[in-house]
C-alpha cells in the first residue's frame, strides 16, 4: 500500500482511539458532576483493541459488544452525538434512551449491540455467523468478550459450535487481567486464554493489545481465514482498563504500580510516538487531530444536553413488533 | 376433513413454512435423522437437508443464543429445547436477550424466532422430564407464549408463530403428540390472543390448557350426568391472553376454576385469577379456585397419578364453588 494511503488510515486510527479516550474521560467527568447517572464501564486503555480490530473489517461485517462497549461502538463508526445522547438517557440516543451505556447498538454499522450480561453476546455472535454462512453473504462477525466471559459456559458452547460448523466468527478476547475484581491469574489456571481454542480444534493467536497495528494484523489474519471459508479463530489481546470496573470501584484488587506500568504503555501515546518517529506526521498535525476530537466530544455533550428526554408514552413502545 | 396426529400437524406446519420461506430453519438436538424425541421433525432432514434441519450438541444456552443471533440477522430460526425442564439452561438467552433486545435497542432490532419445546406429565418420566414451566415465561415482558391442545390448533398456531416477528415460545404437550384430530391440509394460520370455548355451559367457567383441556372435557361429561354444565375455555395462547372471552364467561357463570397441571403457586392460574378478579369482580358468586401441583413430579405411576390434577380433582373443585354438586 502506498505510504500516503497508509498514513491516511493511521490518522483515522489515531482519531478513533482519541474519540474513545476522550469520550470515556468525558463520561467519567459527567458522572462525577452527576450530570449523568447509571452504570458505565469505561474502555479507556483498551482503545487499540477495538480500533485495530474494526480496522480489519468492513462496514457490513458484524460485531457484538459487551457491557464495556463504548470503544467497540465508536470504532465501528458510531455517531458520537447519538452515543452521548444514549448515555444521557435522551430520546435522540441510539436506543431512544431505553438501552443506556450497557446496551448501545448501531445496526446501520453492523453493531449488533452491547450486552449487560457477561458473555451474553457470545452465542448471539455465533448465530450471526450461522446466518452469514447460511445466506452465503461472505460477511464476518467479530465477537468481543473479556477474560471473565471466557469462564462462562456459553464461551465453550459457542466455540464448539463455531468449530463444528466452521462459522465465519472471529472471537476477540480482551484480556484486561481482571473480570470485575477477579484477577485472571487466580480465576484462570493458565497464563493465557487463547489456547483454550485448541480444545475446539480452532486456531488461536495472542497479540499485544496496546499496539493498534499488531491487533489489526492479527484480526486481519483471522478475518481472511473466516472469509475464505476457513472458520473461526480465537484472538487474545493483552490489554488493560485504566478505570475501575465501573464508577464505584476503588480498584483495591490491583496495585498502582501495575496501573502505572500499563499507563506507560498507553496505546495512543505509543501510536503517536510511532507516527512521529516514522515521520508520517508532524506534532502539529497530531495536535490538530486531538483538538478536533475534543471539539467533537464537546459538540456531542451539547447535543445530548439539548436533546429532549423520552416522553412517558415511549414506555410501551417497541415491546413487540 | 382428514384426521392427523398432533405430531403430524407440527410436522406439516414446519414443512409448509420451510417450503414457503427459505429463511426458516430448524435447530436443536436430535431433530435430524432421529426425527425429534417425539417424532415432530420426522422426515424433514430428508426433504430440506442438514443445514436447514440442524442437529446441535447438547448446548441449550447457545442453541437459543444462536437462534437469537440468526434472527437478528435476517433468518427465521425455529429452535428446539427438547424438554421444557431444560429451559433453565437457556433462560439468559430467552429472558435477557430474546425478550429484551427489541425494546432495549429502541425498536431498531427484532428477533423473529420460535422456540419449540414440550412439557407436561403423564409418562412417569419423573421430576426432570415432566414439568409445565410456562409461568417462567409469562413473568418476562417481550415473549409470546403458545400452548395448543389440538392438532388443528398446533398446525395453525405454529404457522403464526413462525410468521410472527417476535420471539415466540411454543410449548407442546408430550401426552398429546399421538392424539388425532381434524386438520385442514394446506395453509391456514390461527391468530394469537383468541381463546376457544371447547364446551358451552352455564354453571362454572373452567380454564385449562393443553392436556388439561382433554381431562376437563372428560370431567364435563361426568358432571353433565348430574345436570351440571361447565364451560371449558382453552386460551390457546397465554401471551397474548384473551381476557375478554374468559371474563364474559365468568360474568355468565359467576364461578371460575383454573385447572392446571403446573405448579400451583404463581402459575398462569394465579395470573388469570388476578385479571378475571379485576374484570368480573361484581359477577363472582364464589372465590376463584386454582388447581395445580405442589411437589416435584414423582416417577412411580401411582404417585405421578396422585400428584397430577385429574378429572376427579376438577369435579371436586367444581363442587367447592357450586352448591348442589355431588363429587361422585
Amino acid at each position: 500500500m502506498y505510504r500516503a494511503e497508509e498514513a491516511a488510515l493511521y490518522a483515522d486510527y489515531y482519531r478513533n482511539m482519541l474519540r474513545i479516550r476522550y469520550f470515556e474521560d468525558k463520561v467519567m467527568e459527567l458522572l462525577a458532576q452527576n450530570l449523568i447517572d447509571g452504570a458505565t464501564h469505561l474502555y479507556a486503555g483498551e482503545e487499540a483493541v477495538a480500533v485495530g480490530a474494526c480496522a480489519a473489517i468492513n462496514q457490513n461485517d458484524y460485531i457484538t459488544s459487551t457491557h464495556r462497549g463504548h470503544g467497540h461502538c465508536i470504532a465501528k463508526g458510531a455517531n458520537l452525538r447519538e452515543m452521548m445522547a444514549e448515555v444521557f438517557g435522551k430520546a435522540t440516543g441510539y436506543c431512544k434512551g431505553k438501552g443506556g451505556s450497557m446496551h448501545i447498538a448501531d445496526f446501520d454499522q453492523g453493531n449488533l449491540g452491547a450486552n449487560g450480561i457477561v458473555g451474553g453476546s457470545l452465542s448471539i455472535a455465533t448465530g450471526a455467523g450461522l446466518s452469514v454462512a447460511m445466506r452465503g453473504s461472505k460477511q464476518v462477525v467479530l465477537c468481543f468478550f473479556g477474560d471473565g466471559a471466557s469462564n462462562r459456559g456459553c464461551f465453550h458452547e459457542s466455540l464448539n459450535m463455531a468449530a463444528i460448523w466452521k462459522l465465519p466468527v472471529v472471537y476477540v478476547c480482551e484480556n484486561n487481567l481482571y473480570a470485575m475484581s477477579g484477577p485472571a491469574k487466580t480465576m484462570i489456571p493458565t497464563p493465557d486464554i487463547a489456547p483454550r481454542a485448541a480444545a475446539y480444534n480452532l486456531p488461536w493467536e495472542i497479540v499485544d493489545g496496546m499496539d493498534v497495528l499488531a491487533v489489526r494484523e492479527a484480526i486481519r489474519r483471522a478475518v481472511d481465514r473466516a472469509r475464505g471459508g476457513g472458520g473461526s479463530t480465537l484472538v487474545e489481546c493483552k490489554t488493560y482498563r485504566y478505570y475501575g470496573h465501573s464508577r464505584s470501584d476503588p480498584r483495591v484488587y490491583r496495585t498502582r504500580e501495575e496501573e502505572n506500568y500499563w499507563r506507560a504503555r498507553d496505546p495512543i501515546k505509543l501510536f503517536r510516538e510511532k507516527l512521529l518517529s516514522e515521520h508520517l506526521f508532524a506534532d502539529a498535525q497530531l495536535d490538530d487531530i486531538e483538538a478536533s476530537v475534543q471539539a467533537e466530544i464537546e459538540d456531542a455533550v451539547q447535543f445530548a444536553i439539548n436533546s429532549p428526554l423520552p416522553a412517558d408514552d415511549q414506555l410501551y413502545e417497541d415491546l413487540f413488533v | 376433513m382428514r384426521e392427523i396426529t398432533f405430531w403430524q400437524a407440527i410436522n406439516e406446519a414446519l414443512r409448509e413454512e420451510m417450503e414457503r420461506d427459505p429463511a426458516v430453519f430448524l435447530i436443536g438436538e436430535d431433530i435430524g435423522v432421529y426425527g425429534g424425541a417425539y417424532g415432530a421433525t420426522r422426515g424433514l432432514i430428508e426433504r430440506f437437508g442438514p443445514e436447514r434441519v440442524r442437529d446441535t450438541p447438547i448446548s441449550e444456552n447457545s442453541i437459543v443464543g444462536v437462534a437469537v443471533g440468526a434472527a437478528m440477522t435476517n433468518m427465521r430460526p425455529v429452535a428446539e429445547i427438547m424438554y421444557v425442564d431444560f429451559l433453565g439452561l437457556a433462560m439468559d438467552q430467552i429472558a435477557n436477550q430474546a425478550a429484551k433486545i427489541r425494546y432495549m435497542f429502541g425498536g431498531k432490532a427484532s428477533v423473529p424466532m420460535v422456540l419449540r419445546t414440550e412439557g407436561g406429565a403423564g409418562r412417569t418420566l419423573g421430576a426432570h422430564h415432566s414439568q409445565s414451566l410456562e409461568a417462567w415465561l409469562l413473568h418476562v415482558p417481550g415473549i409470546k407464549v403458545v400452548m395448543p391442545a389440538t392438532p388443528y390448533d398446533a398446525k395453525g398456531l405454529l404457522k403464526s408463530a413462525i410468521r410472527d416477528d417476535n420471539p415466540v415460545v411454543f410449548i407442546e404437550h408430550k401426552m398429546l403428540y399421538r392424539v388425532k384430530g381434524p386438520v385442514p391440509s394446506g395453509d391456514y394460520a390461527i391468530p394469537f390472543g383468541q381463546a376457544v370455548i371447547r364446551r358451552s355451559g352455564r354453571h362454572v367457567t373452567v380454564v385449562a390448557l393443553a392436556a388439561m383441556v382433554h381431562k376437563a372435557m372428560v370431567a364435563s361429561e361426568k358432571l353433565a350426568t348430574q345436570g351440571i354444565d361447565i364451560e371449558v375455555i382453552d386460551p390457546r395462547t397465554l401471551v397474548p391472553f384473551d381476557l375478554e372471552t374468559v371474563a364474559e364467561s365468568v360474568k355468565k357463570t359467576g364461578r371460575l376454576v383454573v385447572f392446571q397441571e403446573s405448579s400451583l403457586c404463581c402459575g398462569f392460574g394465579s395470573e388469570i385469577a388476578r385479571v378475571v378478579g379485576e374484570a368480573a369482580f361484581d359477577y363472582l358468586e364464589a372465590p376463584i379456585k386454582v388447581i395445580g401441583t405442589t411437589v416435584p413430579l414423582p416417577s412411580s405411576p401411582v404417585l405421578e397419578a396422585a400428584a397430577l390434577p385429574s378429572e376427579q380433582t376438577l369435579i371436586d373443585a367444581v363442587c367447592e364453588v357450586l352448591e348442589g354438586c355431588s363429587r361422585r
